[in-house]
């Protein structure tokens, strides 16, 4: 390798972008060329600092607002008096009355039913939402460690729940840390697992009621979402990695989470 | 259910799309250079975003979101006429200077007290920089995007993003060091 094809690579280096192969010829040739080893060391310095440095803004309350208002905002509300005028028109050209009752119970039981999905929805949703939370800078974790027995009793003290912090990372998936979190307005352990480059957060929380529904294993915006419920907590595991490797990490949890002596 | 698709489809548009605004209104600051024209920038690209979420099929919200906003920001700069996209030229004054190796930062008090005055020079250092190779660093280095997500937001290859991002690099350490060399 000559020092020009150094100079481009030694960014993808940086950057985490090379492929084995190339790392270990742009590392050959970085040992001897003092020169482009002096690059790639002010490189990365000069990477660190804008990292370190505030560059990215923060778009203004006012923004946010303009924009929260161009956007229609059709609530379960609204839908639910569009289905009451459909089904009251209806009602209208039938002229029965047992047509009025017919429509009146079929607009009440779309109006439950768009209420219902709603709040299926909205946990899912809000799942995702704080998994994208998560991704933002600086706040993946509260305590970062791949140590279990370190995330654990940080939590002590900070929720009405005690997680179970599993670490899979001799099972492909390296345990990063926790936090604490919010999910359907009730504080939430996350605990953080990494795949390669994709983040995994498992959130859990106290169970609340008997009635939420069980397993969903579903795809929002891109992301897959898995949960399930168990011995009294709430599982919400929220990841882009590909259904499969989720599928996998949810059986290996589930595995270790229902071993004899697992952390409960 | 189809009978609140339409609510359901703005919902979830706002749940996929506006943990982004951050990022979204950051390239627009530094591709308009000017905080007005960022916002307006910034509430098209929402706005064309919703239009076309439906045909949306992923892979990530962000590059698609930033793809969108700096086509807003090209056809901006195409109404008024300039072609600082396109037509800037991208050699650079500065990038051919001989300057003194750059200091790693320590990370101590001072320099902690210093982190503001540096975080703005930064900000100038970027600024000054030609459209293309600002674009890059930008999207590189503060919206965290991979080379291929950059490719697909700039419409140029993954090489071309590797080169931009050397060429932006090189310039932009020029430019840092000379103004360390200024700064009192």
């Amino acid at each position: 390798m000559n020092c020009a094809e150094c100079e481009i690579l030694l960014h993808a280096l940086i950057d985490h972008e090379l492929d084995a192969g190339h790392v270990r010829d742009v590392e050959a040739h970085v040992t001897s060329c003092s020169a482009c080893a002096e690059k790639l060391r002010a490189f990365r310095a000069m990477r660190t600092a804008m990292a370190q440095a505030k560059l990215k803004d923060a778009a203004s309350g006012a923004l946010r607002a303009r924009i929260e208002a161009a956007l229609p905002t059709p609530s379960a509300q609204l839908i639910a008096l569009r289905q009451s005028f459909r089904a009251s028109r209806r009602n209208f050209f039938g002229g029965f009355a047992a047509g009025a009752l017919l429509s009146g119970a079929l607009a009440a039981s779309l109006v439950l039913s768009v209420f219902h999905t709603n709040q299926d929805q909205i946990t899912g949703d809000e799942a995702v939402s704080a998994h994208l939370r998560s991704l933002q800078a600086g706040h993946l974790t509260d305590v970062e460690t791949s140590e279990q027995h370190t995330v654990k009793p940080w939590f002590n003290g900070k929720l009405d729940v005690a997680p179970p912090v599993i670490d899979l990372t001799a099972q492909g998936f390296t345990l990063v840390g926790g936090r604490l979190d919010e999910l359907g307005g009730e504080t939430a352990a996350a605990i953080v697992y990494r795949r390669r480059q994709h983040i995994i957060n498992v959130f859990v929380s106290r169970r609340q009621g008997a009635e939420r529904r069980g397993e969903i294993s579903e795809s929002r915006h891109g992301f897959n979402v898995r949960h399930w419920a168990e011995a009294g907590l709430d599982f919400w595991v929220v990841s882009d990695i590909n259904a499969g490797e989720l599928d996998e990490f949810c059986q290996k949890f589930k595995a270790a989470l229902r071993l004899p002596g697992a952390p409960s | 259910m189809a009978v609140d698709s339409e609510g359901d489809k703005a919902r979830r548009f706002r749940d996929a799309a506006l943990p982004y605004l951050d990022d979204v209104f950051t390239l627009a600051r530094y591709l308009m250079r000017n905080t007005a024209d960022a916002e307006d920038a910034a509430q098209e690209c929402y706005l064309r975003a919703l239009r076309h979420f439906d045909s949306y099929r992923g892979p990530a919200m962000k590059p698609w979101l930033l793809t969108i906003l700096r086509n807003v920001c090209n056809a901006e700069f195409a109404r008024r006429g300039k072609h600082e996209t396109l037509a800037e030229c991208p050699e650079d004054e500065a990038a051919t200077e001989q300057a003194p190796f750059w200091q790693e930062p320590q990370a101590s008090p001072e320099t902690a007290m210093l982190q503001q005055h540096d975080d703005d020079t930064i900000r100038h250092l970027v600024d000054a920089l030609p459209a293309r190779f600002r674009e890059v660093i930008v999207l590189r280095e503060i919206n965290d995007l991979s080379y291929q997500e950059i490719a697909q937001v700039a419409g140029v290859p993954v090489g071309t993003v590797m080169s931009r991002l050397a060429r932006a690099r090189s310039m932009l350490r020029s430019a840092w060091n000379v103004a360390e060399g200024a700064t009192p």
